[in-house]
């Protein structure tokens, strides 16, 4: 079918992005006739499925690699403008394939794979509808390569992070009302009383990232073989929705689930129950009212009407105590046990996980405020605040994740090197903070610039005088990413070299302290 | 769902009680919100109700509470527009009805002038002069007191407010150099020859011309660019003595534009500025350091 859509294309793009699928397809069938018969799973509650998980969990590195990689090329085109190969190459095609192979992919991919982990042990129960989990799985990344070739090949719809055009939307929501259902089942058949925090942080998260796709990609196409299609939503209307959906992608996607995440992986890796019922409670319901009204922060000071402007600000501003809630939900639970930082390198990288959520959670909430959004809007700044997010944050706390699912999903005594972690996690760090220091300090200089009036009220730097300001700066950004990406790598060989069996001979991390009940 | 019974107790390093609730091994403790936690949530709560009494806030029917400081982003921009506007509106004024050299006769005006044009400079002439004005190659530098088109002011405003080549504006500054190369005016040997001369004109290092290249020259380029080589700013031809090279003082760049001509185009200003930020263009371009 893909192949006859290719053959009906009145687009060259559209024709050659159904010709990828039909390769694609095509390879997937074959590699699935060859798999062997499937042995039959015995039912019985420790039976969880887990194949999707192990798959899921490298592919995880996988695409976090190729993520960073294309992240290290987009900021090396930032500062060196002759690394722009065209038309394929060009940062316009890369920076979206960037943001998406980290979000979605990496991001993505993470959260799909930890959450069948986790609702599978906290309900004592298996996925539902059997092979459903394979289509959600499959379909999902089928999603990610049609969107990457798609963004190569120029075929976008111009909304931030939410690039792919109408079939391969289309697709995604077929997909998603899977992974709903999915998810729901599975809980529906839960063996435990009560469900636990983190699933609800993993549905409000499938559920809201549904609704946010298909409103914010309510399109029509102009012709069912071509890759172009049109908005329903056109002016201020048009922009508010896409940032009603990009803030709450950063909302519900790159927060709500990972604090599933972190409320599972991070009590279980330190042993230790959860800092506080209620706050979890509180802070769940605040954040998930609150979040989803703030995204006209992102368009202050323009044709928005200033009683939304308004709203979205006085929410963003309201949001800092409930994502503060998630931060002390996750440093306390180490409460009697803070020795662990020190001799558990995974501890340490979910910690500080929480610690950069922390502090762009609260960074998020003073750039909202208008009279500073004035000066940090449309520069380097934002860029900044979304790095320490989401390397700081999605990424540390996907890392801390995988490095605690892969041993046991293999069935392996321990990783093949702890030392290799604790050295992904200073690499990891340091490039953060590098990244993150050069984007604040070339991002307020860019905004002083641009707004630097003489006393006569006339402008003083031209645009191409805070580009170039900006030089050494981007340089900067460049050698923080390729620290982060250096963690990536020795983490795709550490992970690699434990889902093989074999295990470094090294000297242990430090041995802990007797915990000391409390007085 | 099978129920299990819950069993609260009391966890050992922390001294608070559990919830009784267990997930794989996953206990939660009781302890109570964090007072800082709960006050400060209320204190943003409190700042944002406040706020939005206080600014535009909550959509009604057919409009929004309009807050009862009245703001406005809108009002607020055009306050500040219209602030700058009255501040400077009796310079303004004068620079409006003056021509331009008496503008320049006068010091606080012509200040005044360079400021604005400089700063509509970078806005409007930096992506092509450059920010400094130093051009580049096939965009004139304005420092120089070398000028294709004239360099007194007046002749300055003309440039900038008709452009050079501009398709759009029937009065715009407008010259071809020919082809003479590829449109055969000149043979293979000539052309040569001419590079020759015209490299010699300004000391670039080439082969010595021939004998007849300064009959040459005044038959096929004085016309445009004068019997001594030194420019014709009236037709727009460029001096070729003074070692100001708009492409590049080299063998090579004199024979391509010999051969097939390259030309410039500028906008003409006119177009898309007013008449007194053209005027303050030409005083700034003026003053850059070449004006006559």
């Amino acid at each position: 079918m893909a192949a006859l859509l290719s053959g009906l294309a009145v687009d060259a793009p559209f024709r050659l992005h159904m010709g990828i699928l039909t390769l694609v397809l095509g390879l997937a069938t074959l590699v699935a006739l060859r798999l062997p018969e499937r042995v039959a799973v015995p039912a019985g509650e420790a039976s969880y499925m887990d194949q999707p998980v192990r798959i899921g969990s490298l592919l995880t590195v996988f695409w976090g690699v190729v993520g960073f990689l294309v992240g290290v090329l987009v900021a090396a085109q930032l500062a060196f403008p002759d690394l722009n190969f065209g038309p394929w190459f060009t940062f316009s095609r890369l920076r979206p394939l960037h943001t998406s192979a980290v979000v979605f992919a990496f991001g993505g991919t993470a959260l799909l794979t930890t959450s069948f982990y986790v609702v599978q042990r906290t309900s004592r129960a298996r996925l539902f509808g059997g092979d459903l989990a394979w289509f959600v799985f499959w379909g999902y990344q089928l999603f990610i390569v049609m969107a990457a070739t798609g963004y190569l090949l120029g075929i976008t719809q111009g909304r931030e992070y939410a690039e792919p055009e109408w079939y391969v939307d289309l697709w995604l929501t077929i997909v998603w009302v899977a992974y709903l259902i999915l998810f729901l089942g599975t809980l529906l058949r839960r063996k435990e009383p009560h469900i636990y925090v983190a699933n609800w942080f993993y549905l409000a998260f499938i559920v809201t990232v549904a609704m946010l796709h298909v409103v914010n990609n309510l399109a029509v196409p102009v012709s069912v073989f071509g890759s172009r299609s049109y908005s329903l939503f056109s002016g201020v209307q048009d922009a508010l929705t896409q940032w009603w959906y990009g803030h709450n992608a950063v909302g519900f996607f790159l927060t709500a689930g990972f604090l599933g995440m972190m409320y599972y992986y991070m009590p279980k890796q330190a042993e230790r129950p959860v800092y506080s019922y209620r706050l979890s409670i509180i802070h769940f319901w605040s954040l998930i009212f609150l979040y989803i009204w703030a995204g006209p922060h992102h368009l202050h000071y323009t044709a928005l009407p200033d009683w939304a402007q308004t709203l979205g600000m006085v929410f963003s501003v309201m949001l800092w105590m409930p994502s503060w809630g998630g931060m002390i939900n996750g440093l306390m639970t180490l409460r009697g046990a803070w020795d662990k930082l020190r001799t558990d390198p995974i501890i340490r990288m979910m910690v500080i996980a929480v610690a950069f959520y922390g502090m762009s959670t609260f960074e998020g909430p003073v750039m909202s405020i208008k009279s500073v959004n004035g000066l940090s809007h449309y520069t380097d700044w934002t860029i900044g605040h979304v790095h320490s997010g989401a390397l700081g944050w999605v990424g540390m706390i996907s890392f801390g994740a995988v490095y605690f699912m892969v041993p046991r999903l293999w069935g392996r005594e321990r990783l093949y090197s702890l030392r290799m972690v604790n050295w992904h996690f200073w690499l990891a760090t340091l490039g953060i903070v590098v990244y993150a220091a050069a984007m604040w300090v070339a991002g307020i200089m860019q905004g002083l610039m641009w707004r630097e009036y003489d006393s006569q009220g006339f402008l003083v730097y031209s645009f191409a005088e805070t580009v170039a300001a900006m030089h050494p700066y981007y340089v900067m950004r460049l050698g923080g990413g390729l620290l982060y990406l250096a963690g990536g790598l020795v983490m795709a060989f550490n992970i690699w070299m434990t889902v093989v069996g074999r295990v470094r001979t090294e000297r242990p991390m430090p041995t802990a302290a007797v915990p000391q009940p409390a007085e | 769902m099978t129920d299990k019974p819950t069993t609260r107790e009391i966890d050992e390093l922390t001294g608070t009680e559990t919830t009784g609730h267990e997930w794989d091994g996953i206990k939660e403790l009781n302890t109570p919100m964090p007072r800082w936690w709960l006050w400060t949530f209320y204190a943003t709560i409190a700042f944002s109700v406040g706020y939005t009494i206080l600014f535009p806030a909550w959509p009604m029917i057919s409009s929004a509470t309009g807050g009862v400081l009245g703001y406005s982003s809108r009002a607020e921009l055009h306050q500040d527009l219209s602030n700058l506007q009255t501040a400077n509106q009796a310079v303004v004024n004068r620079i409006t009805e003056l021509p331009l050299h008496e503008i320049l006769a006068d010091g606080e005006l012509t200040r005044f002038a360079s400021a604005a044009g400089a700063s509509a400079f970078k806005v409007n002439c930096s992506q092509c002069h450059g920010t400094g004005a130093a051009g580049a190659s096939g965009y004139p530098n304005l420092n120089d007191d070398s000028w294709i088109w004239g360099g007194t002011v007046d002749d300055i405003y003309l440039t900038i407010a008709h452009g050079v080549r501009s398709a759009t504006d029937p009065d715009t500054r407008f010259n071809l150099m020919p082809n003479f190369g590829a449109d055969g005016m000149l043979d293979r040997a000539q052309i040569k020859d001419m590079v020759a001369y015209v490299a010699g004109l300004s000391g670039i290092e080439a082969e010595s011309a021939s004998p007849e290249a300064a009959q040459l020259f005044l038959d096929n380029c004085s016309g445009c660019h004068g019997a001594d080589a030194k420019g014709v700013a009236e037709l727009g031809g460029p001096d070729l003595t003074d070692a100001i090279w708009l492409y590049e003082g080299s063998v090579a760049s004199i024979e391509a534009q010999l051969n097939r001509a390259r030309h410039g185009m500028m906008p003409a200003w006119s177009e898309k500025l007013d008449d007194v930020t053209i005027k303050q263009l030409a005083i700034y371009v003026h003053g850059l350091g070449g004006g006559q």
